[in-house]
């Protein structure tokens, strides 16, 4: 049965016909019939979808069954999240239809999708910070009464939070949540919407390991109760441990799918980018060489007005990385603020090449051979809506090679963004094109490309492969390893220890703002990394 | 001294009746993430509206409805611009005031300076009006007085406590958000707009049928503005707005009062601003998070956008 949006019977629900506006149906009886029974099966047949010319899916086929959680991988950009939205409603595919238990519907919003039994949750939660958990849930909840809905219902949230042992105050908002507790919060949205099929894309990307296996518990959970499940991530260990079945993503079409049961991580890998990935990247010994930056006893306050690093004195020298590991929140941001001078410090001196750099204005800092690439990538290291080869100078726009006094030579500014695209294989049309219509990865190529392409003496960089899939990362560890070759320094923040321990000459592990100590990296006492993170081991 | 204090009072809250008025419209409106700044014109329009209909047909309530319609017809392009077409709200929204002020000035043109004969009786609630001192401010004065109060507390209780206030809210937080769980935020933005803009119609209304009981062009003086100051000196909330919009009709009041004591009637004048902007320097200092201000307030919102 087709539930079309222009022709609405007293049996479909439809907001744009319906005199009562937004008033949402008492319950899934005012579905059709076929409707109202379990999604069995789903199906994705022929669907495909492009943007501004550019194929995002293109005739993908995909069915996932009850009691079946279907992994769905690919790099950044593959196309995972646009397959997902369409399924959601969010999008119109250009051609495809959608089957639930052998019969074609058709999903014009995210409204109807509910009502289907299709749940979702986003890679960037749904969820409106200022208000409380309970505001949140009556918002989504498809059978909110109208007057009194916070109290109405309250009891029915309590009894699902009870089910997946979830302990969290109602009248707290949402801001004040972790984010695996504001994942908890979408997951019993969508279950109380009776979502017989949950999509979550790009679940674990925002939680800390603890809260991954309380994730895994629930999803297993879930297919014992005969859900159908469809788990977006470019993350291979996760897919072989949770998934029953995958499916391949590159460039938007399908490149393969196999039972997790019977392949490997390295098929997978090489289906996912489409050849061989080398895991252990080897980087040749260098002798260290000059020093060039000296931090000696660095005090930042935070945001909130406490102390957030205390007393850090580390050095830095030419051809050498030095990583720093620990937990998010231990002083990594605002010490990577201070030393590029976002941050005022508060006492302590930064010299670089023995001069001192300590408070100096960003732009002074950058002169001084420091270059940044930024945590949160979209906040702070690109302005969205300009064209790319505005990004591309961001940082360099007032050098004599790009700017004549007051105005920019344009032309040079596009032959120097032109290089760049080239060099790091930056995936775009064209140059004359916003950079918020870029995938995460290519956007962090740009940036990457902006901040060494003038060689800079300090290259500080901040969590560079956060949330990119295996090309991208590799592509970026390798261009970070060229750098520490031709003589520059790199200061990497990072909490992917694999990537520490990869790259890093030297690495020091940070907690509550302090450094619980200094090791080269073929130090034998890093295996107890974890405890020093932890903070409960200091050496 | 008693009746000076009791005039003042019911004084105070004459003037402070259209600015609570359109301080609720403007909060529903701004609720929903959208940015009116075209109040000053839509009250305009609604006096001259009320004006001429209460005079032709003789009925001020026949003039109060025909208000509320002008308002809410007018306000419609400020809907479309804004949320059909994703305009700039500030641009849109004077524009919107200039269209009001012009348009009023015009239809208004040969009303100007005729007094209006008829009355709106004062509604006076029995006993309660007795009580000393207050009595008669807060219970015997006009029908929009309890107008008024009474829309701002419903709107309130709509606000907070049913589920289309949710999505309202919601919508002016987060709208792709709101969109995600199958609420139509195009709707909720139409209709938030074009509620405001007939509570600022109201606000009107009472001015040149009630207050002055005559129509002069550029008989609004400004209080479509203090209505958007007080919205934010009401942190968004149409509870407060209450007492906010007949604290500033004390104000208001008191030029008249002071004149003679030598202050500035210029220095009262610009208080209610100044109070807008202390309360918005006090609240961001200690906890910005209380400002409670719509998170995309103002922000155009475009759908499927990646």
């Amino acid at each position: 049965m087709w539930i079309t949006w222009k022709a609405p019977s007293p049996n479909n629900f439809n907001p744009a016909a319906d005199p009562g506006l937004m008033r949402m149906p008492k319950s899934r009886g005012g579905c059709p019939a076929t409707l109202m029974k379990k999604i069995q099966r789903l199906e994705m047949e022929g669907i495909s979808k492009s943007f501004h010319g550019i194929h995002a899916n293109k005739e993908i086929s995909l069915s996932v069954g009850s009691g079946e959680i279907l992994g769905l991988l690919g790099e950044n950009g593959a196309g995972k999240t646009t397959l997902m939205n369409i399924l959601y409603g969010l999008y119109q595919p250009d051609a495809g239809q959608i089957k639930i238990n052998g019969s074609p519907v058709r999903i014009t919003n995210p409204m109807e999708s509910i009502l289907m039994g299709i749940g979702m949750v986003h890679q960037h939660f749904m969820l409106i910070q200022n208000h409380s958990v309970i505001e949140n849930i009556a918002l989504g909840y498809k059978d909110t009464p109208f007057f009194f809905p916070k109290i109405k219902i309250r009891e029915k949230v309590a009894s699902f939070s009870r089910q997946f042992n979830f302990t969290i105050d109602l009248n707290q908002k949402i801001w004040q949540l972790s984010a695996g507790e504001q994942q908890r919060v979408e997951i019993i949205k969508a279950l109380m919407n009776g979502a017989d099929l949950l999509i979550l894309d790009e679940p674990t990307s925002v939680l800390t390991p603890k809260e991954i296996e309380e994730l895994i518990i629930i999803l297993r959970q879930m297919k014992a109760d005969g859900h159908c499940v469809i788990f977006i991530s470019h993350k291979l260990d996760e897919i072989m441990n949770i998934c029953d079945r995958v499916v391949v993503l590159q460039k938007g079409s399908i490149v393969g799918s196999a039972d997790t049961g019977k392949t490997d991580k390295k098929t997978l890998a090489r289906m996912m980018v489409g050849r061989d990935v080398v895991f252990n990247i080897s980087k040749e010994k260098l002798a260290k060489g000059q020093e060039i930056l000296r931090a000696d006893q660095i005090h930042v306050t935070g945001d909130m007005g406490l102390p957030a690093v205390k007393g850090v004195s580390f050095d830095l020298h030419e051809n050498e990385i030095f990583g720093i590991a620990g937990v998010a929140g231990n002083g990594q941001r605002e010490l990577a603020e201070a030393i590029t001078g976002i941050r005022r410090i508060d006492s302590g001196k930064v010299t670089i090449n023995g001069k001192d750099i300590t408070n100096l204005s960003p732009r002074h800092i950058y002169d001084h051979g420091v270059s940044h690439v930024p945590e949160e990538r979209i906040r702070f290291g690109i302005a969205p809506g300009l064209f790319l080869y505005d990004n591309a100078i961001l940082k360099q726009h007032h050098l004599k090679k790009f700017s004549r006094r007051y105005f920019l030579k344009y032309n040079d500014v596009k032959t120097h963004t032109q290089g760049i695209v080239d060099d790091f294989k930056v995936l775009t049309h064209s140059i004359d094109n916003q950079i918020r219509n870029l995938s995460g990865g290519n956007i962090q190529k740009l940036i990457l490309g902006r901040e060494i392409s003038e060689q800079p003496r300090l290259l500080v960089a901040s969590h560079p492969t956060y949330g990119l899939d295996v090309g991208a990362t590799e592509f970026l560890r390798h261009h970070l390893l060229k750098l520490r070759k031709q003589g520059s320094a790199v200061l990497l923040f990072s909490e992917d220890l694999e990537e520490i321990f990869e790259l890093c000459d030297r690495i020091a592990v940070i907690f509550a703002g302090e450094f619980m100590g200094i090791f080269d990296s073929d130090d034998e006492r890093l295996c107890e990394i974890g405890l020093m993170m932890a903070g409960s081991k200091r050496i | 001294m008693e009746e000076i204090i009791i005039s003042t009072l019911q004084r105070a809250m004459v003037a402070g009746t259209p600015l609570l008025l359109a301080t609720t419209g403007e909060i529903i409106c701004e609720r929903s993430g959208i940015l009116n700044l075209g109040v000053e014109g839509v009250m305009a329009l609604g006096a001259v509206t009320a004006f001429i209909v209460t005079m032709t047909t003789g009925s001020p309530w026949l003039g109060v409805l025909a208000a509320l319609a002008a308002g809410m017809v007018i306000s419609i392009i400020h809907a479309f611009t804004s949320v059909t077409l994703q305009a700039n709200q500030v641009v849109s929204g004077l524009a919107l005031t200039m269209l009001g002020l012009g348009l009023a000035g015009m239809v208004g043109k040969p009303y100007v300076g005729k007094p209006l004969t008829i009355k709106m009786e004062d509604i006076t609630i029995p006993i309660l009006s007795d009580i000393p001192y207050i009595g008669k401010a807060l219970f015997s004065q006009s029908p929009f007085f309890f107008m008024a109060v009474g829309l701002a507390l419903v709107s309130w209780f709509f606000l907070q406590r049913t589920r289309l206030g949710i999505q309202i809210r919601s919508t002016g937080e987060n709208p792709k958000a709101t969109e995600t769980q199958g609420v139509n935020v195009f709707l909720i933005r139409y209709m938030s707009v074009i509620i405001g803009g007939g509570f600022s119609a109201l606000a009107g209304a009472h001015l040149s049928i009630s207050y002055s009981k005559s129509w002069i062009e550029g008989m609004t003086a400004g209080r479509g503005w203090i209505a958007i100051a007080l919205t934010i000196f009401a942190l968004w909330n149409p509870g407060r707005a209450i007492w906010a919009a007949f604290l500033f009709g004390g104000i208001f009041v008191a030029q008249y009062l002071m004149q003679p004591l030598g202050i500035s009637p210029n220095f009262l004048a610009m208080l209610p601003y100044i109070a807008t902007l202390l309360i918005l320097v006090l609240i961001s200092l200690k906890d910005p998070r209380k400002l409670n201000a719509p998170a995309m307030l103002a922000a155009p919102y475009k759908r499927g956008e990646r």
